[in-house]
């Protein structure tokens, strides 16, 4: 197999070009289809039987503890890419998405304590999945403090990469025991209504929303990772030359 | 290139480690006395009810043995990275990773075993009856040793970093969280009369496979910081 494409990709100054072009090609969807939702869900979708209108922050709450994982996923592939075919680039995508993740994560865990004070009456309780994504923004805070206490570049990236790898073989685990530590302790008092089997009417805005904040990310991920090579080929020629014309 | 068989190797490094280790007896001894200072804390800040404080004792003593455990392993490769010993490992022809067993190996008999031989003295003390010490000290075994295998690529990554120690704390603690919650559970659970088979197994497990892929990652670690 021919694998001389793969290069090319991988080259900084076509990358930087290609993501420059990308971009908006995300973000434009992105920025139509969540407002789409936004209006589906907020407007359109009729009020939960139980929930009344509270539910209804369940259109950012749930897109954005899909991509805390998507995110910590993408993250983990592309530092073994990285690792393994040492390539830099995808050092960069990697070190550009940790930050995006670490938000999406807190925004899952706002939206999430948010919504448990009408529903539970509290701000917070040890719920499973509330858990998880605590433990995972531990995670996320993890690889971030790694990478900025490393000086030499290429050191952090590697540091980093095998600490995702190990983060990602450790996910599954983590988010069992703490599925079994929440049944043991509690029995199943919150269900957080379950999986509710949810209404068409309902569930459209919610898959629109997640359409949405997935390219939102491809948007920020192209845009940071546009930064991320900037500051990392500061001292490269390709960039004087593609900067000055 | 050297002549000796990768397990005589993994012998020698683990009882150069233990030598090494108990020329100072006073850092073999810290760890045991700072987790009895924690586990101190509990009762003055909670309560001197031993009927209360049992019903916390399995949380108490495992966040107690997992704060001891993080503060040895700062020092798990530091002394070799700044003797230069690490490189001579790298460029012994010795798989790294079997190395890495040996060096973890020697690093929990110093500290996690002297944790879980005190463990049943601080365990009275908290209250927790006679026929459960069999599970503190089970779920504190194999628990250390999930500690050191996982605290091992931490220490690794953070190797001659400055201010590495908060870090590594940082890095080690989420992955430690679900031996966290079996080990407590399975103290619990014999508290109070339940057969902890089930949370002892899921610890042996998780024994197994950290000690199975740890080294590998502890290995890659040691490459990228000696470097």
């Amino acid at each position: 197999m021919n694998w001389t494409w793969m290069h090319k990709f991988a080259s900084p100054p076509h990358a930087y070009r290609l993501a420059g072009r990308l971009a908006p090609w995300f973000g434009w969807p992105a920025f139509l289809l969540i407002i789409t939702g936004l209006y589906g869900g907020l407007v359109l979708a009729p009020a939960d039987y139980q929930q009344g209108d509270a539910f209804r922050i369940l259109y950012v709450h749930a897109p954005s503890a899909w991509m805390s994982m998507f995110i910590y996923a993408t993250l983990a592939v592309a530092a073994a890419i990285g690792l393994i075919w040492r390539i830099k680039l995808a050092h960069a995508v990697a070190a550009a998405s940790a930050p995006v993740g670490a938000w999406f994560t807190f925004l899952a865990l706002a939206t999430g304590s948010i919504w448990g004070k009408p529903m539970w009456g509290t701000w917070w309780v040890w719920d499973a999945r509330l858990t998880s994504e605590l433990i995972l923004l531990f995670l996320y805070a993890g690889l971030i403090a790694l990478r900025a206490s490393i000086e030499d570049r290429e050191r952090a990236d590697r540091a980093a990469a095998v600490l995702a790898i190990v983060g990602i073989v450790n996910l599954p685990i983590i988010h069992y025991s703490v599925y079994w530590w929440n049944t043991l302790h509690q029995g199943a008092t919150i269900t957080k209504l379950g999986k509710p089997s949810i209404t068409g009417d309902m569930l459209w805005p919610l898959l629109v929303m997640m359409v949405g904040f997935n390219l939102y990310y491809g948007a920020v991920l192209m845009t940071r990772l546009r930064a991320e090579i900037l500051r990392r080929e500061r001292d490269a020629s390709w960039l004087r030359t593609e900067l000055v014309s | 290139m050297s002549n000796t068989p990768a397990a005589d190797a993994v012998w020698l490094m683990y009882r150069r480690d233990l030598v090494l280790a108990f020329r100072h007896w006073d850092q073999v001894a810290q760890p045991v006395v700072f987790f009895a200072m924690v586990t101190t804390l509990f009762p003055l800040s909670l309560s001197p009810e031993l009927g209360e404080l049992r019903q916390l004792a399995g949380g108490v003593l495992w966040v107690a043995a997992l704060l001891a455990a993080l503060l040895g392993l700062e020092f798990l490769f530091r002394a070799d990275h700044a003797d230069g010993s690490l490189e001579q490992m790298l460029l012994s022809g010795q798989p790294l990773a079997l190395l890495a067993i040996a060096k973890g190996a020697a690093h929990w008999t110093v500290c996690g075993l002297p944790l879980v031989l005190v463990s049943p003295l601080l365990a009275i003390g908290l209250g927790v009856p006679t026929d459960a010490l069999c599970a503190v000290v089970l779920s504190l075994a194999l628990g250390t040793g999930i500690l050191s295998a996982l605290g091992a690529i931490g220490a690794a990554l953070t190797l001659g970093l400055r201010r590495g120690s908060m870090l590594l704390s940082l890095l080690v603690l989420p992955l430690a969280m679900p031996a966290l919650i079996f080990g407590a559970r399975a103290i619990d659970m014999a508290i109070h009369g339940d057969v902890t088979r089930g949370p002892l197994l899921l610890l042996g497990a998780m024994l197994v496979l950290a000690l199975t892929l740890a080294p590998l990652a502890v290995a890659a670690a040691l490459r990228i910081s000696a470097e």
